[in-house]
């Protein structure tokens, strides 16, 4: 009984042990969270005029000075690809800027500056977002709220792109429990913050947080089995146990189960998937390209880790699982995405069958597999996040125009609009000359150097069938008349402007010169 | 005593509140039940710490408690702003959002 009082003198000396920081290595996390916090108080202290100004001037270059602090680091003398916070006689860190990391922050630092412009935007209709504030009673709880100056919206989107941040880079299960939380309770919060449309907007807000909230619960029981099986929370250590034979496997392979959930959910893949399409509809649409482009990204991020860094060498025995997995994700969106009316939806769905192609080579486990994966999470993102750009210049009275019907016809009314749809569309699609053919060819090829090729197979026919409906928005937009009463297109403000463009830009670029990102993806693997 | 009947019973805590986030229909009720599941988890977490004679776990625990209550600090303050509009915190309530 008294053992452990008895022993936590030793435990003491031994475990106060003060890691080495690498500031430079960490700078762009550290960057974006001393932002968050002063973007707290600019909330807290300046006057209601001033702050909108303000707030967007300090995100966006916020990001853009987190984006310098890591092209510094990464061009620096400095020894690459080994920093971050360091336990002093352990080789692996427990926060890791590996180049994985670095990568995907880098793709994080860019696809947050194009959903940060999207949320600045209040050229149309005065912008997406409201005070949080109720309306008096006897109001109309439905549609009324006054266009204020909403900007409580721009420091949890740095909280969260922190978060994110973190959580893509942490080497030990609880630093990734604390990052999944700081990234999820902004984006929650997020969701509940549309102008229009408020009651679908709390509904998202409520149905996101219940869900992720049961979510972490599994990802925590999940790490507290893992401590029970490895008696430690850091990836090496878990991997060195599953190298021994002693243990108790029941631990691993519950602990395994119960982590994955709670991961593969917050990719919002294949069975786990549910929240997905109700919280994309939902929230505001900049909000929502925000999360269908991060969030993606973080989480495939902590995927690889978490698998190549812990799991790899018991990956026999849970492979066929993620198999499975990735194939009823990629048969749901697909099929799914058949049916849907409403174009978020449609969208979310779509990425629901892309999170089931990126599981298909996160389990590659090969170096050409972490690359590909990568790659396609910087295309995907791109294209996504100008998807969603478009779809909030399409309105009529009562907002965003989400219908398909009200899409009939557009390509009449506004051509450049429709063609950059199309284009978009096509890439989402997989269509050659765009980065959505590109990420698909490194994935599968990956996957099927490691021996994949069934998976492939139903891969390759999920994209067939996705393509069925990303095609019929085209016809509809192109061979339909326009409905007499159909929605306007706005003219974009110049920030919204900017995302769509960078967005079209990129899926371009990768999609005809797709050799320098691939290599950035490929320049080295997890530190371990 | 040994420290299996804890994690017994931290697995029975467990799934008593995942049963509870399935079937009960109050928000506050659902959010209570996830609380109920990181508690579990804590208790876990300590047997741990118990069983493998180190502080670590312990710890965790902490920073388990930390996270829940920033949790509920949201949460909360989600289901009060859909109970303001709709005057109900029920989830079969809000179903605007569907297939």
């Amino acid at each position: 009984m008294f053992q452990a009082t008895l022993g936590s003198q030793d435990v003491a000396q031994s475990a106060v042990n003060i890691p080495e920081i690498d500031w430079q290595a960490i700078s762009p996390v550290v960057v974006v969270f001393v932002a968050a916090c002063l973007s707290v108080l600019v909330e807290a202290f300046l006057p209601r005029e001033r702050r909108w100004s303000v707030q967007v001037t300090l995100s966006l270059l916020t990001v853009v000075v987190a984006g310098l602090a890591l092209g510094l680091y990464v061009n620096s003398d400095a020894v690459v690809g080994t920093g971050g916070i360091t336990v002093a006689g352990q080789a692996v860190p427990l926060f890791s800027a590996d180049y994985p990391a670095l990568f995907l922050w880098g793709t994080l630092l860019a696809l947050s500056f194009g959903a940060l412009l999207l949320i600045a935007d209040r050229s149309v209709d005065g912008g997406a977002f409201a005070s949080p504030v109720p309306p008096a009673p006897g109001g109309d709880p439905v549609q009324y709220q006054a266009p204020g100056r909403q900007t409580e919206v721009f420091p949890l989107a740095l909280f969260a792109l922190g978060g994110m941040m973190v959580f893509l880079a942490a080497n030990d299960l609880l630093t990734m429990f604390v990052a999944l939380e700081v990234l999820s309770l902004p984006l929650y919060l997020m969701c509940g913050l549309a102008r229009r449309r408020r009651l679908i907007s709390q509904e998202s807000a409520v149905k996101y947080f219940l869900l992720g909230a049961f979510s972490s619960a599994f990802f925590l029981y999940g790490l507290a089995l893992l401590y029970g099986y490895a008696g430690s929370v850091r990836l090496v250590d878990i991997a060195a146990a599953t190298a021994g034979t002693d243990r108790p496997e029941t631990l691993l392979y519950a602990g395994f189960g119960l982590l994955v959930v709670g991961l593969l959910f917050k990719a919002s893949i294949g069975p786990f998937h549910a929240w997905t399409p109700d919280v994309y509809q939902g929230a505001p649409t900049p909000v929502t390209a925000f999360m269908a482009a991060c969030t993606k990204v973080a989480a495939f991020g902590a995927i690889l880790r978490v698998l190549t860094l812990a799991f790899e060498a018991s990956s026999w025995e849970w492979r066929g699982v993620l198999w499975a997995v990735a194939i009823v994700s990629m048969l749901i969106g697909a099929v799914l995405g058949l049916t849907q009316t409403d174009m978020k939806r449609m969208i979310a769905y779509s990425s629901i069958a892309h999170a089931g192609f990126l599981l298909v080579g996160a389990i590659a486990m090969t170096e050409d597999g972490l690359s590909g994966t990568m790659f396609y999470l910087l295309a995907y993102g791109f294209t996504t996040l100008a998807a969603f750009g478009i779809i909030t210049l399409v309105r009529d009275g009562n907002g965003e125009a989400t219908h398909l019907s009200q899409w009939a016809g557009l390509a009449k009314r506004s051509p450049l609009v429709a063609v950059t749809f199309a284009f978009l569309l096509l890439a989402l699609a997989g269509i050659p000359m765009t980065s959505g053919f590109m990420g698909k060819l490194a994935v599968f090829s990956a996957a099927i150097a490691d021996g994949m090729a069934p998976l492939v197979v139903v891969a390759l026919l999920a994209s067939a069938i996705a393509a069925f409906f990303y095609l019929r928005v085209i016809v509809l937009m192109y061979f339909s008349e326009p409905a007499q009463d159909g929605p306007t297109v706005s003219v974009p403000g110049a920030f919204t402007t900017a995302a769509i463009t960078l967005g079209v830009v990129v899926t371009l670029l990768l999609g005809v010169l797709p050799a320098f990102a691939l290599d950035w993806a490929s320049v080295g693997g997890f530190v371990s | 005593m040994t420290p299996t009947y804890y994690l017994l019973l931290s697995a029975l805590l467990f799934t008593i509140g995942a049963v509870g986030v399935l079937v009960r229909r109050n928000a506050i009720v659902v959010f209570m039940c996830v609380e109920l599941m990181l508690n579990a988890v804590n208790l876990s977490l300590v047997t741990f710490a118990r069983i493998n004679g180190e502080l670590d776990g312990q710890i965790m625990a902490f920073f388990v408690m930390v996270v829940a209550a920033a949790e509920v600090v949201v949460g909360l303050a989600i289901i009060m702003s859909i109970f303001k509009t709709r005057r109900s915190a029920s989830v079969d309530d809000a179903n605007l959002l569907k297939y």
